[in-house]
């Protein structure tokens, strides 16, 4: 008897409306053909998507936890980069 | 619920807490979600991969006692809506899964838990489905109280879980609003049928009430799960929640509850009831309920009897993968 899991692989779904893919879980399969049959059936059994991707949750790398800080914080003071950042008079109408 | 009894890893006052214990306290209890990397005490862990492991493991046994019923429903329309919800159970079962291994434990090492007796699943799925009615009973009354807690557990503090909860409550309401519709029709129709439709609500309503678990008010477990937000609200207030929700709509379906202590309790502004029996429960947990051996004997042998055609897929998949790799070499 083998004790072989089937790997692990991410899966990401287009709606319908044309949005991007978005990641929706992550199931296992033995190859990329099967993953897709297994995200079909496990992800859009009420017409969630019109497109699905899978890939290999070993292949996907992640910033790490501890990067939070670095990554992110230098945006905190950049409020300047919302359009709500700049008053405009009513008088000029919508922009 | 469909994650009875589990024990959390002791609970510790703020002065006994490390630092990086107390910080991760307060995330929590800032509403943080806390994600699969990032620190998290080991009990914390440990108690999650229990009671997402276990939440999973009812999901997939309980399609067994409606699995028992898609080849006798009573009109290709029934079967195709029961067909439907048993996928989603298996659907449900897959997510969980999911959530448990990014807690670092794998879904075969899960699965041989359970196969071998050491991980549990809900009580409820060692009682009996005797006829079509228990398929209403079953999505009304089960998947009721299963969406009592899992309605909450959608503000989980763990992302994955609350991901997944989020995900099967969405589709959870069909289940109990199917079960109901059955239940009406049956109601409504001849006095045997009504008869059986009581008779299953009889059956099914202590066996509900038992899944939220015995009275966890004063145990240690649950109040450091709800401190961790892995448990929202304690059993008796669930339990609570669903009598109050149940009744009425028994009595919409000319149905009476089986508990002669049943009386609406204006100062609480909910209903008195009976407990069930508690020593049924604790030997349905044992092990020793009226379908035990026959639910584990089932899935212990779709698992075995699957083994052949999961090393099959397996195979083939290597052999594609090297013939693809043979290919690109030649053609370099």
């Amino acid at each position: 008897m083998s004790r072989k899991e089937w790997p692990l692989w991410e899966v990401f779904i287009r709606g319908q409306h044309g949005l991007n893919h978005r990641h929706v879980g992550s199931l296992h399969a033995p190859d990329a053909e099967m993953a897709i049959h297994h995200a079909r059936d496990v992800y859009t059994r009420r017409k969630e998507g019109v497109s699905i991707w899978v890939v290999k949750s070993n292949d996907i790398t992640a910033s790490s936890p501890s990067e939070k800080g670095p990554l992110f914080d230098p945006a905190e003071t950049k409020a300047y980069r919302h359009p709500t950042f700049f008053d405009i008079p009513d008088e000029v109408g919508h922009m | 619920m469909y994650a009875q009894m589990v024990k959390s890893e002791g609970m510790k006052s703020r002065d006994e807490m490390s630092p990086e214990e107390l910080a991760f306290q307060d995330r929590i209890d800032r509403g943080e979600k806390i994600e699969p990397k990032e620190w998290m005490p080991e009990g914390y862990r440990k108690t999650l991969i229990r009671q997402i492991g276990q939440h999973a493991h009812s999901e997939i046994v309980g399609q067994l006692p409606e699995g028992n019923w898609i080849t006798r429903a009573p009109t290709l329309e029934r079967k195709a809506i029961l067909l439907a919800k048993v996928q989603d159970e298996a659907g449900h079962g897959l997510y969980l899964y999911s959530a448990a291994e990014t807690l670092g434990v794998s879904r075969d090492d899960l699965m041989e838990k359970l196969h071998s007796g050491a991980m549990k699943y809900s009580s409820i799925f060692n009682y009996p489905t005797l006829n079509w009615a228990d398929m209403g009973a079953v999505g009304w009354l089960v998947d009721g109280a299963a969406i009592m807690n899992q309605v909450p557990l959608q503000r989980t503090s763990y992302g994955p879980y609350s991901r997944a909860m989020i995900r099967i409550c969405k589709e959870e309401s069909f289940h109990q609003r199917q079960g109901y519709a059955i239940m009406m029709k049956m109601a409504a129709g001849t006095p045997a049928q009504k008869e059986m439709a009581q008779d299953a609500l009889n059956r099914f309503w202590y066996p509900s009430l038992m899944m939220f678990g015995p009275s966890d008010a004063e145990s240690v477990h649950s109040a450091q799960s709800m401190a961790w937000k892995i448990k929202i609200n304690t059993n008796d207030e669930l339990r609570q929640k669903f009598v109050d929700q149940t009744v009425p709509q028994a009595h919409y379906l000319g149905l009476s509850i089986p508990d002669e202590n049943l009386r609406w309790n204006e100062e609480k502004g909910g209903y008195d009831f009976s407990e069930p029996d508690w020593s049924e429960f604790f030997e349905v947990i044992k092990g020793n309920g009226p379908c035990n051996r026959e639910r584990l004997g089932a899935r212990v042998k779709a698992w075995d009897d699957g083994e052949w055609f999961r090393e099959g897929l397996y195979a083939h998949a290597e052999k594609a993968a090297h013939r693809r790799m043979a290919a690109t070499t030649a053609a370099e």
